[in-house]
Formats: structure tokens, sequence, C-alpha cells
């Protein structure tokens, strides 16, 4: 077995009282289709922003690569190919569709503390910006401030920002939550076309998205990884089935 | 309309909106028409050139990075209190040396306080500053030997400009250019700077400062130069007052001096660049005629407007006329047909 692109050793992290994360050893190779399920409260979030270092962990270690990140911060981590979207969007609003790209293909270019070049006369970050919202089916949006965009197109804006930063391992959190669903198939359509190199970590409700997207599901509860495999093995899990699955309108 | 032309739109606003507009060369050539048409009021004139480039030092912390501050005035007085104790104790008195001495001054103490100040965010942020600039006013108080105390320093000896050109309090036709040239370079100098990727970055942090680590920028390090760079231009600015004045006083790093500048920048528009000229403007004519009229309720009357503008024009006069230029054009038949692909960072 090769080893993991990602993994987590015994991660914890409390709130207080709350174990929000509690020993969770994870893995994510190297271009997998991983989904992270669970019900509301379970710690998905968390996990993302523990593997993202939005938050460090109470005890516990992350890996990228076999290397000891946990305390790498979380800018640093995204230099190392780690790139996140967000439950709720946090876009730079007041910002043109191309222009919250540009920032993001800047910095990954090392251009954005450049100060004494217009922004616009880099025509590099400018082609690869229009041509990443080109592949996202963005390009007649492009000069629209975001906040008149329709939500699912925010959506995908949020979409765009992270794959800017040619992650290695990309993590979605939920990435179609609050899109209506006519629309909602502008998402999966773009997350269905992501490069195949990319490592996909997926938290979503919608079970027929899982079940077709991920190789691989984790189920988490309470903060704990319920269950791991294959989408027919969790499928299958009877206690799976009781816990989660059962509640939904799957089967 | 079609992916082709929206993409296309995009990408020449973003390529063009650093160019000069035929309109820019406007408020320079004003400022030249003043110095010949008022020469009995170039002390007042002078005075506004001096407020419009403090304004213009907080617009890009500010406007531009999103940074509340209500303690600008401690670098506008570091850098005055530079001039005048340099002049005052006959250390140097050459006027561009110390203007220089009065940017770096201002710059270093900003990078200082930026350093431990921008770990924090909000209302706290907003205290600190408040707190640091008290705390220098209440230092320059103690230390009166040096710096004059309450009554500050008058009569500063400054040397003639280029060896040549006199400051002379009655007639400052020599201060009021010097000032505007001073003021057009670090105009340039902030033009370029927001319209570079690092100004974009500046407008990302104000936008979303949340999301910014997560697209790897190192945000503490970008406001901390955003923040050094003001203070260096608030430097010069209180340093250009002192020289201008020829003397300099506690009112420099004051709260009212503070508070006064972020007032004006609101009322002009932040992030727009000529906010801070509108704004400065705007801001010095009403309290002057004001005061004329009303010489005991004038600042009623500018509150009044302030509540005005807070409820009614959140993005100042310039955020107002946009608005406006905006309708009118949408209004026109000739742009009826295809949907207005506004430019989300207007070139003000
Ligand atoms: N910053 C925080 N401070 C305190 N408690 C927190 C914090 N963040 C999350 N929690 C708590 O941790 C638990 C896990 O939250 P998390 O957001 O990770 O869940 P989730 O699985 O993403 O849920 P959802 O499906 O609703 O998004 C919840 O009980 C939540 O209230
Ligand atoms: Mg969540």
């Amino acid at each position: 077995m090769t080893a993991p692109l990602l993994e987590t050793r015994a991660l914890t992290r409390n709130f207080g009282a709350l174990l929000a994360t509690r020993e969770v050893d994870f893995r994510l190779d190297a271009g997998a289709r991983h989904a992270l399920i669970g019900p509301n409260g379970a710690g998905k979030t968390t996990l993302v922003n523990l593997l993202a270092g939005v938050i460090s962990p109470t005890r516990g270690q992350v890996l990228l690569k076999g290397r000891d990140i946990t305390g790498v911060g979380q800018a640093e981590r995204v230099k190392l190919g780690i790139a996140r979207t967000f439950q709720i969007n946090r876009l730079f609003r007041g910002l043109s569709v191309l222009e919250n790209v540009y920032i993001a293909v800047a910095e990954r270019m090392g251009v954005a503390p450049s100060m004494f070049r217009p922004a616009g006369r880099r025509t590099d970050v400018v082609n690869e910006s229009m041509h990443l919202l080109d592949t996202l089916r963005l390009t007649a949006d492009a000069g629209r401030r975001v906040s008149e965009l329709p939500y699912g197109r925010q959506r995908l804006v949020e979409l765009a920002i992270a794959l800017a930063l040619s992650p290695e391992v990309l993590l979605l959190d939920e990435p179609a939550a609050g899109v209506p669903s006519a629309e909602s198939h502008i998402i999966l359509d773009a997350i269905d076309r992501l490069p195949p190199e990319i490592a996909v970590l997926i938290i979503d409700h919608d079970m027929d998205l899982v079940f077709r997207f991920a190789q691989r599901i984790t189920v988490m509860v309470s903060g704990a990884v319920f269950a791991s495999g294959t989408p027919r093995e969790i499928g299958a899990d009877p206690e799976v089935r009781a816990v989660y699955l059962g509640q939904t309108a799957r089967g | 309309m079609s992916e082709y032309r929206g993409g296309a739109q995009a990408r020449t606003a973003l390529a063009r909106r650093h160019r000069v507009r035929a309109w820019e060369p406007l408020p320079w050539i004003v400022a030249l028409g003043f110095f010949f048409a008022f020469p009995k009021h170039l002390g007042f004139g002078t005075e506004v050139l001096v407020t419009i480039l403090f304004a213009l030092s907080l617009d890009l912390v500010l406007g531009y990075a999103g940074i509340v501050t209500l303690g600008h005035a401690a670098f506008f007085g570091v850098g005055a209190y530079t001039v005048g104790m340099l002049a005052k104790h006959g250390l140097w008195n050459e006027p561009l040396t110390s203007l220089a001495l009065a940017g770096i001054v201002g710059a270093a103490v900003g990078l200082g306080s930026g350093l431990v100040l921008l770990r924090t965010r909000g209302l706290t942020l907003l205290m600190l500053t408040l707190c640091t600039m008290a705390l220098l006013e209440e230092a320059g108080n103690l230390a009166h030997t040096w710096t004059g105390g309450f009554d500050g320093l008058d009569s500063l000896p400054i040397a003639p400009l280029l060896g040549r050109f006199e400051f002379s309090p009655l007639y400052p036709t020599t201060q009021y250019l010097y000032v505007l040239v001073v003021l057009f370079l670090c105009f340039v100098f902030v033009r370029t700077l927001v319209y570079s990727p690092f100004g974009q970055s500046l407008t990302g942090i104000r936008e979303n400062i949340l999301r910014m680590p997560a697209v790897g920028a190192p945000v503490p390090r970008r406001l901390a130069v955003c923040y050094t760079l003001s203070a260096g231009i608030a430097g010069i600015a209180g340093g250009i007052w002192a020289q201008a004045n020829a003397y300099v006083n506690l009112g420099t790093l004051g709260l009212d001096r503070a508070a006064t500048v972020l007032i004006m920048l609101a009322l002009g528009g932040r992030g727009r660049l000529y906010g801070a000229f509108v704004g400065a403007i705007a801001y010095m004519v009403l309290s002057h005629f004001l005061s004329k009229i009303y010489p005991t309720a004038w600042q009623l009357g500018l509150g009044l407007l302030l509540v005005v503008i807070a409820l009614f024009a959140h993005n100042g006069i310039l955020g107002l006329g946009e608005t406006v230029w905006r309708r009118l054009r949408v209004s026109r038949p000739l742009n009826m047909g295809a949907p207005q692909h506004r430019t989300p960072n207007p070139p003000l």
C-alpha cells in the first residue's frame, strides 16, 4: 500500500467540554474521491478545519506525505497544496468574479506582494484566471460583482477560488449547500469534471451524490469515525444504515 | 450577453482600470489655478492640501485594507515632531531631508505598533490605536524639554527650500507649491499601489479577511506592510504641516485630528483615492463657512450632514455620485438592449 497523501493520527479536538473530534485516524490517498458523511453536528466541518489548519488539534497529528504538519498554519498549508471551500460562502463579495479568482491565482504564483505593476498588466495571472473561469463555465459572469450573482453561481466561485490554488488536496465542505435543486447540477457537474489527479474530500448530505461520486466513504458520528469503506461496504453496513442512512430517504 | 463578450469585457476592465482617466488632471489644474486665483488664501489652501495628504494615507489602511483606526494622527504627530524637534534644537532644518526623516520615523512607529496591534480586529483594534495615540500624546506632554510640552514648539527655523525659496508665514507661496508637489508624488505612489497585485490583495483582506489565509495569503504581514506605508505618508503629512506652519503642538497627535480625518474620508468616500480630496475639501470648506454663519453651533450642521451621509450615502459623496451616474447611464436608451455589466471596482 502506498503512503497516504493526507493522514491524521488520533486527532482530537474539544471545544470546552464538547469533544468535536475524537481520536480520528483518517487517510486520504492521492487522487482519491472520498466522501465524509454524518448527521448534523457530527464534526465534519471541524475535521476539515483541522486538516486545513484553521484550528489546531487538542491532541494528535496531521501528516502530509508523511510529514508532520500539525503545527503548520493555514496559509502555509495552502502553499503545500491543501485547499478548501467553505460550507457558508466566504467570497470577496464586493469584487468581480475575475478579481476573486485573480486574488487566489496571484497568491499562488507569488505575484501578490508586487506593488509597482498594475494588476491588469499581469497577463499571466489574468489569463490563468480566465482559463479557470472558462473550465467552470463562469466566463460570462467574469465581470460581474459576486454579490449580484445567484447563489448557485456564487458557490461555483467558491469552488473556483479553491481550484485557483492548484491544490493536490481539495476539501469541499457541502459544496451544493443552499443551492436550489434546480441549480445544483451546475455544481455537481463541475465536481465531476475535477482533474483526476486532485485528491477530493467532499462533505455532503445528498446520498445520491455521495454514492455516485465517492470511491470511499467515511461516516462520522459524534466526533468519531463510525465506519469507513467503499460505497458498497458502507451501503451494506447495518449499523450505518441504522444510525444514519436509515434516517435519510435512501434505499 | 454571450460568454465571449462577458469574459472579454471583464478582462478589458481589469487591464484598463489603472489607466489615467481624462478627468484625472482636473484636480491638479484646479489646485494650480487656486494658486493664481486666490493668492490671499494660500494659507488655507496649504492646510487643505496637507489634510488631503493625511486623508489619503488613511484611505490606504481604511479604504483599501479595511483596518478601522482611530489613532492615525499618531503618525501625523510623530512626523510633525520629528521636523519640529530637529529644527528647534538646531540639529537639522533642511526641509527635504527632514521631511524624508519624518516619513521614515512615521513608518517606523507604524511598523512597531502595527506588528502588535494588527493581531487584533474590530473594536479591540480601534481602542488600541486610540490608546497608542494617547500614550504618544502624553509622552509628548511629559518630555517638555524636548517637545515644548503643552505649548509645543513655535518659530521653527526651517531652512529655505532647495536653499532658495523662503517659507514665509505671511505669503505662503513656497509652502503651497511645495505641499502640492509632495501631495502629487505621494498620490502617484498610492495610486500605483492600489492598482497593483498588492493593492488587489488588500481589497481581498477588506472584503473577506477570513478567506485570505485560505488562499495562502500572509495576512498579518501584508497588513503590517500596508500600515507601515500608510504611517510613513501620514508622517510626511505631519512633517510638512510643521514646516509649512513653522510650529508643532500636541494637537497634531490628538483625537480631534484623528477623528476629523476619519469623518472626512467617510464624507468623501473611502477606498476611492479621490475620496480623500472630495472629503477634505468638502469638510474644510463647509466648516469654514458654517463657522462664519453660526459661530456657536456650526458643528451641529456638520453633525447633521454626517448623519445624512451615513444614512443615505454609505459610500460618501463619490459613492453617491457613482450611483447617480450609473442610473443615468442605465436609463439611456442606447444601453437598454444589453444588461449592464458594472465594473465592480470603479476607477474613483
Ligand atoms: N468554534 C467552535 N466553538 C464551539 N463549538 C464548536 C465550534 N465549532 C464547532 N463546534 C461544535 O462542534 C460540533 C461539530 O460541529 P461541526 O460544524 O464540525 O459539525 P458538522 O458535522 O459540520 O455539522 P453540519 O452537517 O451541520 O455542518 C457541533 O456541536 C458544534 O456546535
Ligand atoms: Mg459542517
